[in-house]
């Protein structure tokens, strides 16, 4: 049924129709409306059987999803930014105990400075810590990679995280097709767990593994995420059987064929680039973007295929590694092992910085005509960086960074974009 | 693609407001995105919040700064923010006021734009007599539908029906319709001022 509804509430609505068992949230900042709207609805008994454990962290949350789905049932939590960091212990064992607990991660950067806006900063920081990592550009699609990420966990047995970017998507009301319950079933089977944790036939779950297995086992969680290259596209065309529309899969190129600089980004701000690319197509611009939807597992050879004809590819990324500059570029990097082609890296969007159309055309000219240095920070205001180098080059004593920074910015309040 | 641009106060409905109006252009069949200045939004401080419309999906992703349309749920922000950025030549704007551009101190500002689709609306007043509340965002889009024709009066009311219950949604489609009529009368003497 078409919607216009929120991006968190058409989350929860795809999360409800899933049947999840046992929902647990650290109900403070850093959250959403999903997990709001998901207590109300096991409050109120449409949500049935389940079972929401408010619990005392972001830690406890994911504990508790560990428990909830060692026992065999269907697990669900949601967090961001720091509160993804307070768990971080606990998403590594989810994933290497191989229990399919699905995860929505809203997109928030990660302090300090203390910042609750968008970015990736928080889901790459746990690009390695085993889970499945799919990021929505739309909410449509954020709704469906839930429904697809139970699916795609249990046949597994590994922890998928959603992540759709905070703010900008689940803040944003626009349209979505909810589907009916029947058709869920129909795409989504019970979970029939492959360990469970049962006392009619007692077995024990989290063994102390020495250097005499413990590359084996790692492996095997490298090995089934190579099988998660194979069942998510499979999954995603399962999917629009089902549904009739195209969600999810691997990457997806949009103008690509023909196109001398093609951009490679993840989340919301595709959409935004679409528009830009086809802007500069008229202007008879070869073009293209590719979207990567599944970041782990990285489907090296379908990116190749898509950038092997281009000339010069532009990775743009809403995350910084610091002291080396991308993270999604390195990865994009390695699927171009042995092809000569122009890279270039931009840092885009940190901490909530609006990515404005206009920022991208003269970003994607630059790009064309090879002006770019290997390394961009899109719409970095150098002359406030500048300042502050200085006062730590005149005086010792220079102060705090961020406050420095916000003196010279002043007031922000009276400004609509950034 | 239409613009839209809503500033107020927080606790003054400002986000519920696109809303409110993504949710009127969806009722009519038409594509909607709304959202908020993202922040932490503290009750009355500047809140700004967006909405587009257009007959075929919204891909774009970036904060409107150049509105087809502004609406100002507080007039009290003209001296705060550059609620004016933007707004194309032929744009409309709404702002909640009893008092006209010219008592505003805006009648040089008003000259650059269409006349016609400039107005001042006394929606607080509207909402405390309809709801006893200070509220004036659902009761601004009865105005919006008014000067734009771009939503239905009956999209924005069902909007608000869907949104709200009882007397709270009684309360807001009674003002809503209040400064529909406010605002057609309005754009009447001005055009029959012109015409005279």
């Amino acid at each position: 049924m078409l919607k216009q509804v929120e991006g968190s509430k058409a989350v929860a609505d795809a999360v409800a129709l899933s049947r999840p068992e046992v929902i647990c949230a650290y109900p403070i900042s850093p959250q959403t409306h999903i997990v709001e709207a998901l207590s109300a609805k096991v409050k109120s008994g449409e949500l049935t059987p389940c079972e929401f454990v408010n619990v005392e962290s972001e830690f406890a949350a994911m504990s508790v999803a560990i428990g909830a789905s060692a026992a065999g049932a269907r697990a669900y939590t949601a967090t961001a930014s720091q509160g993804l960091l307070f768990m971080v212990e606990a998403v590594y064992n989810a994933s290497g105990l191989g229990l399919p607990i699905v995860m929505t991660v809203a997109n928030r950067a990660i302090g300090a400075p203390i910042n609750i806006w968008n970015d990736h900063s928080d889901s790459m920081s746990q690009r390695d810590s085993g889970w499945i990592q799919l990021y929505a550009e739309t909410n449509q699609e954020a709704l469906d990679l839930h429904i697809q990420a139970f699916k795609l966990a249990e046949e597994l047995s590994l922890p998928v995280m959603v992540c759709m970017d905070g703010f900008i998507l689940t803040h944003a009301v626009d349209r979505v097709d909810i589907p009916s319950q029947e058709q869920v079933d129909e795409f989504l089977p019970p979970y029939h767990p492959r360990q469970v944790l049962d006392p009619d036939e007692p077995i024990s779950i989290g063994a102390m593994v020495g250097p005499e297995a413990f590359m084996e086992v790692r492996y095997l969680a490298h090995a089934k995420q190579m099988q998660a290259l194979e069942r998510i596209p499979t999954i995603a065309e399962e999917f629009e059987r089902e549904f009739g529309r195209k969600s999810g899969g691997l990457i997806r190129p949009y103008r690509c064929q023909d196109a001398e600089t093609i951009v490679v980004a993840l989340g919301s701000v595709l959409g935004t680039i679409k528009d830009v690319v086809d802007e500069l197509r008229e202007q008879h611009l070869r073009i293209g973007v590719l979207g990567i939807t599944s970041f782990r597992p990285f489907p090296l050879e379908a990116v190749r295929e898509v950038l092997d004809q281009a000339d010069r590819v532009v990775v743009l990324e809403k995350a910084l590694a610091v002291g080396i500059g991308g993270i999604v570029a390195a990865n994009v990097r390695m699927a171009l092992s042995g092809i000569r082609i122009r890279g270039y890296t931009v840092i885009a969007g940190l901490g909530g910085r609006p990515i404005t159309k206009e920022s991208l055309r003269r970003l994607f000219l630059e790009a064309r005509d090879d002006k770019l240095e290997p390394l961009t920070f899109l719409d970095l205001d150098h002359e406030l960086v500048e300042a502050e180098l200085q006062r730590t080059r005149e005086s010792r004593r220079s102060g705090p960074s961020a406050e420095n920074i916000l003196r010279d910015v002043g007031a922000v309040s009276a400004r609509i974009g950034w | 693609m239409f613009q839209v641009r809503i500033h107020g106060r927080g606790g003054q409905g400002v986000v519920t407001a696109a809303e409110l109006l993504s949710v009127a252009a969806f009722i009519q069949g038409q594509h909607a995105q709304a959202f908020p200045s993202f922040g932490s939004e503290r009750t009355g401080a500047p809140v700004v919040s967006f909405c587009r419309i257009d007959d075929h999906e919204i891909r774009v992703r970036e904060p409107i700064m150049q509105p087809d349309a502004l609406i100002v749920q507080d007039p009290t922000l003209l001296q705060q923010v550059d609620v004016f950025s933007g707004l194309q030549p032929d744009g409309y704007m709404l702002i909640n006021s009893s008092r006209s551009f010219d008592e505003l101190g805006l009648a040089e500002f008003v000259q650059g734009f269409r006349r016609d689709r400039l107005l001042t609306v006394p929606a607080t007043e509207l909402a405390m007599k309809h709801m006893g509340r200070p509220l004036p965002g659902a009761v601004l889009l009865g105005g919006f539908a008014a000067i734009t024709s771009l939503v239905s009066f009956g999209a924005v009311a069902a909007a608000i029906r869907e949104r709200f219950t009882g007397a709270l949604a009684d309360g807001n489609v009674a003002g809503a319709v209040e400064a529909y009529e406010y605002v057609k009368n309005e754009i009447q003497e001005l055009a029959n001022a012109q015409a005279g």
